[in-house]
């Protein structure tokens, strides 16, 4: 079972080292990759120095195009599943474990969800609360499940659905809602379980509030498109 | 409509038609652009040259003023072309995204463990 760690990065280089020290630490049977999303800064040395393969991308793609990147490299190099981490030492590397089980029990895609019950007090603050609700309510009334955390970027994914994943990546700004839905659509297996995370140890969060409401409303708006859309041939029954 | 008017429209088509053929000999604008602008300052240079049949055809559609019919057909044609530069600009920026991801995969290091060296993707058995 080869299982390919992908970490997204956009100008992390003050918390990457640190993530990549941990996570060598904690998994040292994974891979890692390091996918740097048109990064101004070292983030992409930082990776070299630690002896991590690094996927440049010549230009800013934001988190879809960096994680459709990871799934490329890891469906091109043929591993069995692959990890979303963050750079920016938000998740905790000893949790891999808890998402990788859920994957072994038959899962194509596990979400490491922050409010699952068992879960840590996370704190998004209020404006983004309510409006992760509306993608949370949105997401329930398209796809019929109810998920506690739509946007989590810590997450597990299954060879078919990386194979899947890796044509067709929703590539919006907030992707995570969408891909959810598109994987409950495509009738893959999509569990969610309880992690624990941090604060984050450096960077700063990647949006602000006018542009975070303009980023949640497209959000909404292409998943009602991809709901309206006449629906896919189910390949995979859940 | 004067006859200052009448020379000044005239004037006016005659210059974004040359402007047009300019980009065409120059090879700035691929064939289906040049056939589309060049359709349309055919049609402008028709208008231009015999603006009679644009009252006619107003008073054959119930339009009381004649320009208004004008004005219609031009927003009509450029909504419609804008609608499809749209499409095509998405369709450009999806293909641009593809060809970015592929480079990085491609220029990215294979995997470290030399251990279990990348098979192809070929070799990998095909999913139901």
């Amino acid at each position: 079972m080869r299982t390919l760690v992908i970490l997204p990065a956009f100008n992390e280089e003050a918390a990457l080292r640190d993530v990549l020290r941990e996570l060598r630490l904690c998994c040292a049977d994974l891979d890692v990759l390091v996918v740097d999303d048109g990064s101004s800064d070292r983030t992409a040395a930082v990776a070299e120095g630690e002896g991590v393969p690094v996927a440049k991308l010549p230009f800013n793609l934001g988190v879809g195009g960096a994680l459709q990147t990871g799934f490329r490299y890891a469906v091109a190099h043929g591993y069995d599943r692959a990890i979303q981490f963050d750079a920016d030492g938000q998740h905790d590397p000893t949790q891999v474990a808890v998402l990788l089980d859920a994957l072994d029990q038959g899962a194509d895609l596990v979400i490491g969800s922050r409010f699952a019950e068992g879960g840590c007090d996370y704190d998004v603050g209020r404006l983004r609360g309510g409006a992760m609700g509306v993608l949370r309510l949105a997401l329930k009334l398209l796809s019929g499940r109810a998920f506690s955390d739509t946007s989590s970027g810590f997450r597990a994914f299954s060879a078919p659905l990386l194979e899947y994943y890796a044509g067709s990546y929703p590539t919006d700004y907030m992707e995570s809602p969408e891909a959810l839905l598109l994987a409950c659509q495509r009738g893959f297996r999509v569990v969610e379980v309880p992690v624990r995370m941090r604060a984050r140890a450096a960077g700063s969060p990647s949006n602000r509030h006018v542009r975070l409401a303009y980023h949640y409303l497209r959000a909404l708006m292409s998943m009602m498109s991809q709901a309206g859309r006449r629906s896919p041939a189910v390949d995979r029954v859940s | 409509m004067s006859t200052g008017g009448h020379i000044l429209v005239v004037f006016l088509t005659l210059t974004s038609v040359l402007f047009i053929l300019r980009m065409v000999r120059r090879g700035q604008l691929p064939a289906k652009y040049a056939l589309l602008w060049l359709s349309i300052a055919v049609v402008l240079i028709f208008l231009a040259a015999f603006p009679g049949v644009l009252d006619r055809t107003s008073t054959w559609l119930g339009i009381a003023y004649g320009p208004a019919t004008f004005l219609l057909g031009a927003v009509t044609i450029l909504f419609l072309i804008v609608v499809h530069f749209s499409w095509e600009l998405a369709r450009l920026d999806a293909r641009t995204r593809v060809l970015a991801e592929e480079l990085a995969v491609l220029r990215a290091d294979p995997p470290n463990d030399p251990a279990h060296l990348a098979p192809r993707p070929e070799d990998q058995p095909v999913e139901p």
